[in-house]
């Protein structure tokens, strides 16, 4: 038995691996130190702190997801409960003047998530699946409407609000300035995104991978999927919270939005775009999703359906996610075949572009006619002025859309054609796919 | 008391009957192509918009008509192009595209009929107090609404009792792995099922529209009590869905009515509640927690029951 387990255990890593991966880390926090160096402003600088607490909702969110296999379309409501509670925190530790700094206060949103997950977790995680999907929902809505009821504690529609600043203070921080809730945003980040990591690491961590693909097998094994769903659905509650709670801090306010449908949306759309097979793939959906959604809603009015036909496409025609296709191209880097399929992209991206543009056209001319019908036909969509009532850009328009999707169609036949030959090769090279 | 009860019977009946005519093709939907649609209520929504467009142009009954066919045309091709290509990337993709269409369906339609409820009116041939009850006026067009709901329940009924292609549906929800063995073309099965399952949401859509709101956020209110209504009548059970959509009505219907609250009922015995945050719980009427009753409901059953009230299938 001994010999059983010495063998199928994995060999000790070698130290430059181990050099490598430690290196990944201490690069990743010296990146966060220097970040705010070269890119000072305050817009960037609440970008940042943005960024920071999606990634980690969105990694707190794969945990369910990507490694326990269960879609949930109400994970918000462990975001917004850890909000609410943190600024109700505040208020109490100020009014108080408790000896509590705010770089500990989102453990208490960390607390409180957990503190729901476990909870309302044991009924949610009875079944997987389809199920689970709509018990998440019924349970988020009726989080989100009761908070609209229980308005003493919620605030209502306003929300509740508080000021940071008045807590006890170490080391002269005051955390007013944008600067020093990045830093705050920064650490707390790297902490849970490690913390997280490691749970992947753990029995626990595999059991809800196994939970994931076999569920049966898992009770053959000796486990039950129930328990073990459970557990990861109380971590994620954890971490959700923890990102609230740092949410709320970030904006001094909490309010019912915290709470609802489009808050899990967007970390779905997030964590999903991402890719929810690797590790890394929330962090840069949350990266991406947030980016996409400051920057498209200064170019175009609907930038919310771009946003959802971006989803659709991931889903149609990436289902690994932005870090699935990615990763798809290593065997092929590694068998130097990358050069074979490269060009065919290039062919395949001129059509499809054409046809991305075409869309946009159409979508944007029938917007101006729509929405605001009575103005200007002279509209201004992605930094480029047209002539909405210009039969020309309409078709424009029509001959992008159409003629970009029959060559575009034809191209990635072939882009199909050359990856798979270029995978055959890789694949007689020896190189695992 | 008799008043309010004939009169939330009426509605609540009414409501679980609209409720169904979603349900019904969510739940046959989900049998045969295992995936839940969350973009059924969108289907709702669509009709709903389609029937006031059609409506102005043509009238309301041309719009009874078409608007439903118009959906049903959208859902098939949403089947044939969409669904049928993300289903080799399992259930969880085929559930998140869905999810992704609903998202995109609202802001389409926000586009084109903008944010603001549109003038959707019952049509002067029905606009009228079909009877008296207790002094309260009886519309005719809710009468109208009901009818249309039993027949199509009825029809559908026949059709999934008597017809063949109803006895390839029954067959497919229960063994939906042998009606493929057995050589039907499951594929265009799949697209009919799923484009008369979208056309029924759209007929509830069109003769809802104008009795309720007509607005691009109809989808995201009804869509999750929907869902409430296939997870407690049980995932692909049609007789539950039938069950759990009258009971959901008629819950829904009879806690908007009744105006009680923990404080009127209780109030004398301890005021010293009132001062507290719990003053929300205790002075909250039922009428005010009528729209979490469902999910409450949904708690309840999953917790008593999880399989739902009539579910076999553990999926």
């Amino acid at each position: 038995m001994s010999d059983l387990t010495s063998s199928a255990a994995p060999p000790y890593p070698a130290t430059a691996e181990k050099f490598k991966f430690y290196g990944l880390w201490v690069a990743a926090a010296i990146a966060l130190l220097v970040l705010p160096k070269l890119f000072s402003s305050g817009g960037s600088l609440t970008t940042f702190s943005l960024i920071g607490i999606s990634i980690i909702f969105s990694l707190s969110y794969n945990i369910l997801l990507g490694q326990t296999g269960l879609l949930s379309f109400g994970h918000a409501v462990y975001y917004g409960l850890g909000g609410f509670l943190v600024i109700h925190a505040i208020n109490i530790i100020g009014m108080n003047k408790l000896p509590i700094p705010l770089p500990v206060v989102p453990l208490i949103g960390g607390l409180t998530g957990l503190l729901f997950a476990v909870l309302l977790g044991w009924v949610s995680t009875q079944r997987s699946g389809t199920a689970f999907a709509m018990i998440s929902l019924g349970v988020a809505e009726l989080v989100a409407s009761s908070a609209l009821i229980l308005r003493t504690f919620f605030g209502g529609e306003a929300g509740i609000s508080a000021n940071r600043t008045k807590l006890f203070r170490v080391f002269d921080w005051s955390f007013g300035p944008q600067i020093q809730i990045y830093y705050l945003v920064a650490a707390w980040t790297l902490l849970a995104v490690i913390a997280m990591y490691a749970l992947t690491r753990t029995p626990l961590g595999r059991m809800c991978n196994a939970v994931r693909d076999n569920p049966e097998r898992v009770q053959f094994v000796g486990y039950d999927p129930h328990v073990v769903r459970y557990l990861a659905f109380c971590f994620s509650g954890f971490f959700a919270g923890i990102a609230g709670a740092l949410a709320a801090i970030n904006f001094e306010i909490a309010n019912s939005a915290y709470l609802g449908a489009v808050q899990s949306g967007t970390v779905l759309f997030a964590t999903y775009i991402g890719g929810v097979g690797f590790f890394i793939g929330p962090i840069i959906g949350a990266i991406f999703v947030t980016l996409l959604s400051l920057g498209l809603s200064d170019l175009t009015p609907v930038w919310q359906l771009y946003f959802g036909l971006i989803f659709i496409a991931v889903v149609m025609f990436a289902p690994g996610g932005i870090t699935g296709l990615l990763m798809m191209h290593r065997p092929l880097l590694k068998a130097g075949r990358l050069s074979k399929v490269l060009p065919s992209y290039l062919i395949a991206f001129v059509p499809t572009l054409a046809m991305i543009v075409g869309l946009i056209l159409a979508i944007e001319t029938t917007v101006h006619f729509t929405v605001n019908p009575g103005e200007d036909s002279h509209i201004k969509a992605f930094g480029v002025r047209f002539d909405a009532a210009n039969p020309y850009i309409w078709a424009m328009a029509a001959i992008l859309l159409i003629g970009g999707f029959l060559v575009a169609r034809k191209t990635w036949t072939w882009v199909g054609h050359a990856w798979d030959d270029a995978t055959s090769v890789a694949r007689e090279k020896g190189v695992a796919s | 008391m008799l008043e309010l009860i004939v009169i939330s019977t009426l509605n609540g009946v009414l409501f679980g009957m609209l409720l169904f005519l979603m349900a019904s093709g969510l739940t046959v939907i989900f049998s045969m192509l295992g995936v839940l649609n969350f973009a059924h209520a969108s289907f709702y929504m669509l009709g709903a918009f389609f029937g006031f467009q059609i409506s102005r142009w043509f009238g309301f009954w041309p719009a009874l008509l078409i608007a439903p066919l118009l959906a049903g045309a959208i859902g098939a091709g949403v089947e044939r192009y969409g669904l049928r290509r993300v289903h080799k990337n399992g259930h969880v993709a085929e559930l998140l595209f869905t999810f992704g269409l609903a998202f995109a369906i609202e802001e389409i339609v926000q586009i084109i009929w903008g944010k603001s409820p549109v003038d959707f009116r019952v049509p002067p041939l029905l606009d009228f107090p079909a009877f008296t009850i207790f002094s309260t006026n009886y519309p005719a067009y809710k009468i109208f609404m009901l009818l249309v709901s039993v027949a199509i329940f009825a029809a559908l009924l026949i059709t999934l009792k008597k017809t063949r292609i109803g006895l390839i549906v029954q067959a497919a929800l229960t063994h939906p792995h042998m009606v493929g063995h057995l050589g039907h073309n499951v594929g265009r099965i799949f697209m009919l099922v799923f484009g008369v399952g979208t056309a029924l949401a759209a007929v509830a859509g069109v003769i809802a529209g104008p009795a309720l709101v007509t607005q691009s956020n109809m989808a995201g209110l009804l869509g999750p009590i929907l869902f409430v209504v296939v997870v407690v009548g049980g995932l692909g059970s049609l007789p539950g869905a039938f069950v759990a959509s009258l009971l959901i009505g008629l819950v829904q219907t009879f806690a908007v009515s009744i105006n009680g609250s923990l404080s009127e009922a209780f109030g004398p015995l301890s005021p010293a509640y009132a001062t507290t945050w719990l003053a929300d719980i205790w002075n909250v009427t039922v009428a005010q927690i009528a729209p979490i009753m469902p999910y409450v409901l949904l708690v309840l059953i999953l917790i008593f029951r999880p399989m739902g009230l009539l579910g076999t299938r553990d999926t």
